[in-house]
């Protein structure tokens, strides 16, 4: 589907790793997604977390295919989601975490969604023509998702006291995660400086604008705490991750190119 | 170049697996058509990225492009244009509501959306206006789900998506 660009080589692994980051954060989160299926609490939202599961994953492969071809070594979407192990993996921490219950899903995926929306917005701008294409498309389903997120965070923060208290449990879970989805590394300076991906310096604000706007509705306050994780985006992934593949890539792995 | 009327009508045959009543053409999917000496090269867009549907939309185009007498076709997939809702054709949005599912309703139209509320959406069955919204998210990517407060059936709403 896609036709790479061409750009020098120190360009090109940027790119490439940053589209497998785009990827493999948006696979894994939907494959953490994925694990509400059968399970959520009503039936409405059930569905709803494995139609997030459904865009996301939908997105990955976009992101694969074209990781695959600015690759150039003649990989396919499917080697490179099944194929690498954790090390080689770029997601942010955030979307490795397990589940938790449903206030901590629903407040990793606002967390989530309030970056992707506003950083996807700024990546239709990409000079990467394929990169923008895939921004432009995947920004329509993101804003449906930061709508869906932005809700249940008001509706559980603001809702009983044990929703309330969960929330808050969730908040302290979390927190530390969500600094390295603005936090740049060497790829996104570099792409950054080549105007192929925005400033993350510029999303930054934009996102915690949004996360004060809904934790202030949501009755939640946001810590102080400063500190946080960081790793993914370079390969250094918490214990979830790990599992997460043994469970995700099993079948390719046994049964190397099979097909059903 | 010889029109692409023909295959136009060929296209019109080949459906949507999970909403039967629309074509592709009147899902607005097919970008282009373009033909060589021996070979025809169509151009679908898919309508959301995690969309099963879209690979069993290129295999039915190929099968029915090949019994109509086209041995060689390519069906490859663009993102650009991104599919919107206003790619949907008019005939396609008259299916919808007969079928028993809403048509996508245009936010610029209903003044409750002036201020960030949700359009309005009337149900198919009865025609009532007031209908709540029980799921952003329905049976497919593409559909919410809602409930009509009159006649109190729950329908889909194939939701507008800009």
């Amino acid at each position: 589907m896609f036709v790479a660009n061409p750009y020098p080589a120190e360009v090109n692994t940027a790119l490439s790793d940053f589209l497998l980051r785009m990827a493999d954060t948006s696979l894994v989160l939907g494959h953490r997604l994925s694990e509400w299926c059968g399970h959520g609490p009503i039936l409405e939202q059930d569905i709803a977390l494995s139609n997030l599961a459904l865009d996301l994953i939908g997105q990955a492969r976009n992101w694969y295919q074209l990781a695959a071809v600015q690759l150039g070594q003649g990989q396919s979407e499917d080697d490179l989601a099944y194929l690498r192990d954790a090390d080689q993996y770029r997601n942010v921490l955030l979307v490795e975490l397990p589940n938790g219950d449903f206030g901590q899903t629903v407040l990793r995926q606002f967390f989530f969604d309030a970056f992707h929306y506003h950083f996807l917005k700024a990546l239709t701008d990409s000079g990467d023509e394929n990169v923008a294409n895939i921004a432009v498309k995947s920004l329509k389903e993101a804003s449906y998702h930061l709508k869906w997120s932005s809700e249940w965070v008001i509706r559980l923060g603001d809702g009983t006291e044990e929703s309330h208290h969960r929330m808050e449990k969730a908040l302290h879970e979390l927190w530390e995660f969500t600094g390295e989805l603005t936090t740049p590394n060497a790829t996104d300076h570099l792409l950054c400086i080549m105007g192929l991906t925005p400033d993350l310096g510029l999303i930054r604000p934009l996102w915690e604008q949004e996360v004060q706007n809904v934790l202030a509705e949501a009755t939640l306050d946001v810590p102080k705490r400063s500190w946080m994780q960081k790793g993914g985006k370079n390969g250094v992934h918490t214990e979830h991750l790990g599992y997460l593949l043994a469970e995700m890539q099993f079948l390719q792995r046994a049964y190397p190119n099979c097909e059903w | 170049m010889q029109n692409n009327h023909h295959i136009w009508q060929i296209l019109e045959s080949v459906h949507d697996p999970e909403i039967p009543v629309l074509s592709v053409v009147d899902l607005g999917v097919v970008r282009s058509i373009t033909q060589g000496e021996s070979s025809v090269e169509i151009q679908i867009t898919p309508t959301y990225s995690g969309c099963p549907a879209m690979d069993t939309i290129a295999l039915d185009i190929k099968l029915a492009m090949e019994q109509a007498g086209y041995p060689s076709v390519k069906v490859n997939l663009v993102l650009q244009p991104a599919w919107t809702t206003d790619w949907l054709s008019e005939a396609g949005k008259q299916k919808l509501l007969a079928y028993g599912i809403a048509p996508p309703v245009e936010p610029l139209n209903s003044t409750k959306a002036l201020f960030g509320a949700e359009p309005i959406v009337s149900c198919p069955q009865c025609g009532s206006q007031q209908t709540t919204m029980l799921s952003r998210f329905g049976s497919t990517a593409c559909k919410a789900l809602y409930r009509c407060e009159e006649c109190l059936e729950p329908f889909d709403y194939f939701k507008c998506l800009r």
